[in-house]
């Protein structure tokens, strides 16, 4: 390889991917385009200890800049126009260009936007960035009206981070729980009361159909049951799509996000993508993954940087988990598939099962329970039988799965 | 400036100079640290920055009851040193660390 790797995306995937390539001994030309003037920085902070007006406003970065001065990783601070694919050049704002002999992917969502009139207007905000972060707290002051639109877990932490400034807070969700279809049905209850008994109020089954306007600012939501909901800050939560334009337009399929195969490979075989821009299609089933977390990011890079270094030919295959900080409620989960016939709740937690095997667990402030769940899905599938013979409880089975490999070893 | 001194699980040691305030995790990651990973950012919620904590001039306080839980299922096996290098911030200009690296993290 001469013209080295580039990589577009200044996430945790992106980073994940250039230092796991120094890591494992790749000393070619190494390029990373992130869209953003700051150096890549910690993205969990932005919906959670950014908001807080205690906190310093400037996130942390994921690595200082000596790292990828002494590792010879060019950061460019510009954001990517365009791939040629024939030359295989990426094209960058400022007239810069980059030629690759493989490209990786790493470009991330953008928050969704309602497409009602009023949307556009400076308070209405949407999630994403630092630079969101840092507009959104400004905002939030104690007694000011927030309404946070969609009830996943961008717009819990928005609510919490709002509520820890004493601001009013009403969130409106359009479907029957919290969290969509991402919990089971006795998580999301129990997260509705955490915010309910932190002073949200909580509008589920409320569907938004338009603003109030003054012309140069919302005055308040409307909602389909005809409430008027008076707001000084709209905070707009209702997801996040996948930033596959730069695929698109190079004439890779796109489907809701960059569609990869199992070695995240796109259709261009010098071209991968990972993290929160990639679509994973399974060959047999043909069913589609697009997962958005740090786990999904990080093992999708560290998997990619294992392959253009000459160490791997399996498929693509992690276990993902995930966690939402809302005040001071810690919400952790880690599912080998989303699906589910039955849930089990222990304590704290809930155990989802499919066809009377573990597929899930769903903690709240139940640490021990999910990390337990973690060490034992890595390596084994539980049944419901085997967990009813432990009250339920998968650390008792996790520790002597962990005893028996002891005695193994 | 505080210093980490990094000990491998193959002996070999690399001593830098941080910042107070700045964990013992983000330290490792700035400097290429082989065997801390912190994929979660210093949450204390994944567990990848596991460190035995051998000598300190200064003392930290012991950890928190989350840190506990998730110290409890490290890769590698708990001891009384045990830590999450993403709770460790020195806060005395002239501290002093020495902290060893795991077999494994994950």
């Amino acid at each position: 390889m001469r013209d080295g790797i580039v990589v577009v995306g200044g996430g945790h995937a992106g980073v994940q991917t250039v230092d796991a390539l120094r890591e494992r001994g790749y000393s070619g030309p190494l390029t990373l385009v992130c869209g953003e003037a700051r150096l890549p920085y910690n993205r969990p902070p932005v919906s959670k200890e950014l908001l807080d007006p205690a906190t310093d406003p400037t996130p942390a970065p994921l690595r200082a800049a000596s790292f990828y001065r002494d590792n010879g990783i060019t950061v460019v601070p510009a954001a990517a126009l365009g791939i040629d694919r024939g030359t295989r050049t990426v094209h960058i704002s400022g007239g810069m260009a980059a030629r690759y002999d493989h490209l990786v992917l790493a470009t991330g969502a953008r928050a969704r936007t309602l497409p009602l009139p009023g949307a556009a207007l400076p308070n209405v905000l949407t999630l994403r960035t630092a630079q969101d972060a840092h507009a959104l707290r400004e905002r939030l002051h104690a007694g000011t009206r927030v309404v946070v639109l969609g009830g996943g877990f961008i717009g819990l932490e928005v609510a919490s981070a709002a509520r820890r400034v004493d601001a009013q807070v009403v969130l409106l969700e359009r479907g029957p729980q919290l969290l969509g279809r991402a919990v089971s049905e006795p998580t999301a209850a129990r997260i509705a009361e955490h915010h309910r008994a932190d002073g949200v109020r909580l509008g589920l089954g409320e569907q938004v159909c338009g603003f109030a306007t003054d012309g140069s600012r919302v005055t308040a939501v409307r909602t389909g049951s005809g409430r008027l909901v008076s707001a000084d800050v709209v905070v707009v939560g209702i997801g996040a799509v996948a930033e596959d334009r730069l695929a698109h337009e190079a004439g890779l399929p796109v489907q809701q996000g960059i569609l990869v195969d199992q070695w995240l490979a796109t259709a261009d075989p010098r071209i991968s993508a990972i993290g929160d821009c990639a679509v994973v299609r399974e060959p047999l089933t043909g069913t589609t993954t697009r997962l958005e977390s740090v786990q999904n990011a990080s093992d999708q890079a560290r998997y990619v940087a294992e392959q253009l270094t000459g160490g791997t030919s399996r498929p693509y295959r992690a276990l993902p988990w995930f966690w939402s900080d809302q005040g001071a409620l810690r919400f952790q989960m880690v599912q080998r598939i989303a699906s589910y016939d039955r849930t089990v709740s222990s304590g704290q937690s809930v155990l989802r099962f499919e066809g009377g095997l573990l597929t899930g667990v769903e903690s709240l402030n139940d640490p021990s329970t999910h990390q337990a769940a973690r060490r034992l899905l890595q390596r084994a599938t539980p049944s419901l039988a085997e967990l009813a013979a432990v009250d339920h409880d998968i650390r008792v089975l996790a520790r002597q799965a962990a005893r028996a490999r002891q005695v193994v070893a | 400036m505080p210093t980490v001194t990094y000990v491998q699980p193959d002996g070999s040691q690399q001593t830098i100079t941080t910042a107070c305030a700045t964990s013992v995790m983000q330290a490792a990651l700035a400097h290429r640290i082989p065997g801390i990973i912190g994929e979660c950012g210093g949450a204390a919620t994944c567990g990848t920055c596991h460190v035995y904590l051998d000598r300190s001039s200064e003392s930290f306080l012991p950890p928190s009851e989350d840190e506990e839980a998730m110290l409890e299922w490290t890769a590698a096996p708990r001891t009384a040193a045990s830590r999450l290098s993403c709770q460790l911030r020195p806060s005395d200009n002239a501290a002093q660390l020495v902290v060893r690296v795991p077999e494994e993290q994950q």
